[in-house]
């Protein structure tokens, strides 16, 4: 059990590296969420470790090192996981494709919360490139998958 | 297909209740928010998590960092290597420095009280390294590795060796973060080097172009005019470029002209930066005279007119041949009295008046 707390939260802290590590210009507008793929493949795996406190702090930690505001990724976090169990039962058993649709939905709607508070707090961004990050997740949940299983597989 | 633990019961696996938990939460951030944009409270809570975050940023920078010195070290030997970064800082300093006097030149020459203000500028400067941290693909933001600890105060101007950076927006204990000029959400005030018109220069997103959205179309820019800090708004130190005007264009129906201008500072490329300590212009009437008081014997009639004192007393601790006209009141003026009579136009641009009255930065 701890060893898979540990595990969780290892997973949403190399994403949350991941985010903030400097990327090639062209690169840059296209970087995924992995943190929260990575929040929502634990939740889809195992709702009651990876709960809702969960992705909310991992969305904190995220405003914390991109220096935003307080809260704003965490409101996104918690609403993607949120849905997430609502759909879980339902999402598990979904073909690999269908699923990385379903999480194109869900990084989408992410994607417009940040916009939309964004757009609230007065910095509003409205290149078509904000919304590739949305592409890129979906394109990478199959391997996302293949990952978490394998490393679920090993962790027992 | 995802794969199942020992957590997810499939059948009854709903996991727990989530209404009260959700709806705690979405409070919970939605009031961080408010409070983050709103009130100062929130800046301690904001202290501790920017601490948790520094070592994460700090594990992020050093691979780069070494692979720098790496490829640094290898390159050439570590004598060498010193002497490399002394030199190059020494001539960051000193291009600094040229710039500010070729603007200043031209400065003297047809604005006198520009001049006025830019003899109170001091500067001290800290060099201060850009952390290889992507804060937002959206915003001009940068991360230094010079916090509080060293002094970076909310507000200070950053520059690099070719004109004007950015200025800090938040202050943690041993980073800061800075808003650069070319970010869409920054104004700076600047002036055109050769004609003296006055405007804001915009940031739009895009770390290769400013615009000047207030320029009116019978105002006297051309392509290829610098444009200079004025510092009016107490932020940035006047006198230094910010930008070169890259498109004039005007349209004989419209009250604003469009102008855009290119940033002289490498937005994208510095490494490093120079975070500037500088005393905002002050002028002569509200400053106290302290060495007048102490010199001459006569502390009170220089107490009571300060203005006239002060004036007086810089220059003649620094230049005695010109100040005797005035003190003798009346003697004709053999030596170098320059043409106009009032003493206040005298002090000479070497001869910086000596009482910097440490006054408050911000």
């Amino acid at each position: 059990m701890f060893t898979r707390r540990l595990l969780y939260w290892a997973s949403v802290a190399a994403g949350l590296v991941l985010a903030i590590v400097p990327l090639p210009d062209w690169l840059d507008p296209v970087r995924p969420d992995l943190a929260l793929l990575a929040v929502i493949y634990w939740i889809l795996t195992s709702p009651r470790i990876a709960g809702l406190g969960y992705a909310w702090l991992s969305g904190l930690f995220l405003d914390v090192l991109r220096g935003m505001v307080l809260g704003q990724h965490a409101l996104g976090f918690l609403v993607v996981a949120f849905l997430t169990h609502r759909l879980q039962l339902r999402m598990r058993m979904f073909p690999i494709l269908h699923q990385a649709a379903t999480v194109m939905l869900l990084l989408a709607l992410y994607q417009f919360i940040i916009f939309w508070t964004d757009g609230l707090i007065g910095h509003g961004y409205t290149h078509w490139d904000r919304w590739l990050p949305v592409l890129s997740g979906a394109l990478l949940w199959p391997l996302i998958v293949a990952a978490g299983d394998s490393l679920n597989r090993r962790s027992g | 297909m995802v794969e199942l633990t020992h957590d997810s019961r499939p059948i009854i696996g709903r996991g727990p209740p989530l209404g009260a938990t959700f709806i705690t939460l979405a409070v919970a951030s939605i009031a961080l928010m408010v409070a983050d944009q709103r009130y100062d409270q929130i800046s301690r809570i904001r202290a501790w998590l920017t601490a948790a975050a520094y070592p994460v940023q700090i594990g992020v920078d050093l691979p780069f960092r070494f692979w720098d010195w790496l490829s640094g070290s290898v390159a050439d030997r570590s004598r060498l290597r010193q002497e490399n970064l002394e030199l190059t800082a020494r001539l960051r300093l000193a291009n600094l420095q040229l710039q500010r006097f070729a603007v200043l030149e031209d400065e003297n020459r047809r604005l006198r009280d520009m001049r006025e203000k830019t003899q109170g500028v001091t500067e001290r400067v800290l060099v201060s390294s850009i952390l290889n941290v992507d804060l937002d693909p959206f915003r001009h933001r940068v991360l230094l590795d010079k916090g509080r600890v060293d002094g970076v105060f909310k507000g200070q101007a950053v520059l690099d060796g070719d004109g004007i950076f950015g200025q800090v927006t938040k202050v943690n204990a041993a980073t800061s973060e800075v808003i650069l000029i070319s970010d869409a959400e920054h104004a700076i005030p600047v002036q055109s080097n050769r004609s003296g018109v006055r405007t804001i220069a915009v940031g739009l997103g895009d770390s290769t172009k400013l615009s000047l959205p207030f320029v009116t179309v019978e105002s006297d820019l051309k392509e290829g005019d610098l444009l200079i800090s004025t510092g009016m708004g107490g932020v940035f130190p006047p006198g230094y470029p910010v930008a070169q005007v890259t498109k004039v264009k005007r349209a004989a129906s419209a009250t604003f002209a469009l102008v855009e201008a290119r940033p002289t500072a490498k937005l994208d490329r510095d490494r490093e930066v120079l975070l500037v300590w500088f005393k905002p212009p002050a002028f002569a009437s509200d400053r106290p005279a302290m060495p007048a008081a102490a010199a001459p014997g006569a502390p009170k009639p220089a107490e009571k007119k300060p203005a006239a004192a002060t004036a007086a007393t810089p220059a003649a601790t620094t230049h005695p041949a010109t100040t005797r006209p005035p003190s003798t009141n009346g003697a004709p003026p053999a030596t170098t009295t320059p043409k106009k009579p009032e003493p206040s136009a005298n002090p000479p641009a070497t001869g910086t008046p000596a009482p910097q009255t440490g006054t408050a930065n911000q």
